[in-house]
């Protein structure tokens, strides 16, 4: 993973954080991503972020499922051992049914969240920088990367200008690293004096 | 911003002409199926499609209800038009009254087989039934159910209309929240009470006397609700198309997409659970319901049923922007309709008819409904302006995301 450089600007409100993306975006900065402490409506739209691919996967697990219980249920009552139930014939197609129904929503939904996670890269024993510690609080954070055509200064101005309140410099990695969010995090303790202390 | 709708000619003159087929196809009825006292495929037609018709117009208050009791703001934008629809509910409500009473103080046993009660007093399972299934428990129930929809369905409309005179103030705001969730508190109770419970086993499931199943009623349910949703939508995106409501956009259509999304799964979820377990148990007085739709004559028309209204909608729904693409919505709004209409059909018809017949009648009578819900419901929407204007939510609507 690289590390690389970004100007970090935090927003005390989603309504000065909306046009603000799109400032940036349309003076052709490079956000890194934007960090809100609760899901904000139509800022994926507002940065251009494409549509997710989550549920294409969700389906495909789902068709995975009912294909797995049908086949296996059908080999083990037709070919393995065929018992004769109630005289019921050997393929009862409506008592597979729920549990077609049951494999097809545990593995969806287990693969969605694996697969969500894995998209998020969110996993024990996985850390991340944190941009901002109060970014999951009530702070509106927007990391922008700066590229060899952009230089931090003209960057902080620029985020100063529509509307930051707190703008600083920060080399991170950009992805995920073996680690805990409980030990050494500098950037936490440094900022932060927890009030129980 | 155009917000008062004028109904256009051609509207009307559709709606007239479908009228006109269903009276027409009424009266070749008359006469090519044997007259009112020789065919149960004559009344069996009426019964199924004044009863599924009704149903689907009952949604639009049921729609408001749930919203409404849920706090929910996004269907506020296009509100006015459950409210339009739910307005062919007295006059249904009056069509279907008069064919239930013709069906039972007439005794047309080839429907309801409880009538002839000559019969009954042979037949140890209908006199254990009779008094529920008797001319006056039917009648008082009927005459109850039907008061109360047009009652609540009536008031909810006026209170609406009303509304649009108030002065917007956060006290009126709260004034109008607090007393629509009474009535329609009241309507949901009175609802699960009727659709939910008696009223499908009285009217519908009593065409098979012999049989009875307690999902029947929620089975009724799921198909017109899922239908009456579609009804919806497909008035939202005529208006839409003609230049109304600018404020209602795709967002409000993927919602209602998502609800018949859902329901027609949560219909096939009822549509098995009275399969299989009636298949489990085997039993014959419970098999003679689907002997005739499985194995019989209806077997096409069965499995076609669950292709429509299960298979078509899940695959054909399940993207994100059909949900939010008008004309796919459009195609897919009157395939559900016309599914659970075929599902009323195999309901009906194996008992009423025996055979299966082309149901060019059915559907010719089925399309004088359509016609008449059309007009009434266009009615409905130019009398009042398309925004409630006052509705505290209305922002909600107006901003809203899915």
């Amino acid at each position: 993973m690289a590390a690389k450089n970004f100007v970090v600007g935090c927003f005390d409100d989603e309504a000065v954080l909306f046009p603000a993306v799109k400032k940036v975006r349309a003076a052709g900065y490079k956000i890194h991503d934007v960090y809100t402490p609760f899901p904000v409506h139509g800022l994926d739209h507002a940065m251009g972020l494409r549509e997710t691919s989550l549920h294409t996967a969700g389906f495909i697990y789902g068709i995975t499922g009912t294909t797995t219980a049908l086949s296996f249920m059908s080999w083990v009552f037709t070919t393995d051992w065929p018992l004769n139930i109630g005289g019921k014939p050997h393929f009862p197609l409506p008592a597979f049914i729920p549990i077609t129904f049951e494999l097809t929503v545990l593995f969806s939904a287990i693969g969605m969240v694996y697969t969500f996670c894995y998209l998020c890269q969110l996993a024990p024993g996985v850390k991340k920088h944190v941009f901002h510690p109060r970014q999951t609080d009530d702070k509106f954070v927007m990391a922008i990367e700066v590229t060899g055509k952009s230089n931090a200064e003209e960057i902080k101005s620029f985020l100063a200008s529509v509307g930051a309140q707190e703008i600083n410099e920060q080399r991170a990695e950009t992805g995920w690293w073996y680690g805990r969010f409980d030990k050494d995090d500098t950037l936490i303790n440094e900022r932060v004096t927890p009030l129980n202390a | 911003m155009k917000d008062q709708f004028v109904v256009p000619a051609k509207l009307k003159t559709t709606s007239f002409v479908l009228m006109g087929i269903g009276v027409l196809t009424l009266l070749i009825g008359l006469v090519a199926l044997g007259g009112e006292h020789g065919s149960g495929r004559f009344w069996g037609g009426i019964l199924q499609n004044s009863t599924f018709f009704l149903l689907v117009a009952l949604v639009g208050t049921f729609f408001i209800g749930v919203t409404t009791l849920a706090h929910g703001g996004w269907h506020v934008g296009f509100r006015r038009v459950p409210e339009a629809l739910s307005m062919a509910v007295p006059v249904l409500g009056g069509i279907l009254f008069v064919v239930l009473m013709i069906l039972v103080f007439g005794h047309k046993d080839q429907v309801y087989h409880w009538t002839n009660l000559e019969h009954v007093e042979h037949d140890p399972i209908l006199k254990g039934k009779s008094a529920f299934l008797g001319a006056g428990f039917f009648t008082t129930a009927t005459i109850i159910t039907l008061g109360l929809w047009i009652l609540f369905t009536i008031k909810l409309r006026n209170m609406s209309l009303q509304e649009d005179s108030w002065d917007l103030s956060p006290d009126t705001g709260r004034r109008l929240l607090w007393r629509n969730s009474v009535w329609c508190g009241g309507f949901i109770v009175i609802y699960a009470l009727s659709v939910g419970s008696t009223t499908p086993w009285l009217w519908l499931m009593s065409v098979d006397a012999h049989w009875y199943s307690t999902m029947y009623s929620w089975y009724t349910f799921a198909s017109t609700w899922v239908s009456g949703l579609s009804m919806i939508a497909l008035f939202v995106i005529y208006l839409k198309k003609h230049g109304y409501m600018s404020w209602v956009n795709e967002e409000h259509l993927h919602d209602l997409g998502k609800l018949m999304f859902a329901f027609s799964i949560f219909w096939t979820y009822l549509w098995f659970s009275q399969y299989m377990l009636t298949w489990y148990a085997n039993i014959p007085e419970e098999t003679v319901y689907f002997q005739p739709r499985v194995w019989g004559p209806f077997r096409g028309v069965f499995f076609l049923n669950l292709i429509i209204n299960f298979v078509l909608p899940l695959l054909l729904l399940m993207k994100r922007d059909t949900k939010r693409n008008f004309t796919a919505m459009t195609y897919i709004a009157i395939l559900i309709i016309f599914g659970h209409w075929l599902d009323f059909f195999q309901m009906v018809a194996p008992a009423t008819s025996q055979a299966l017949h082309f149901p060019w009648y059915e559907f010719g009578v089925g399309l004088g409904f359509v016609g008449v819900i059309i007009f009434v419901t266009a009615q409905q929407l130019a009398k009042a302006p398309l925004v409630p204007k006052n509705h505290p939510y209305l922002k909600e609507s107006i901003v809203h995301h899915t």
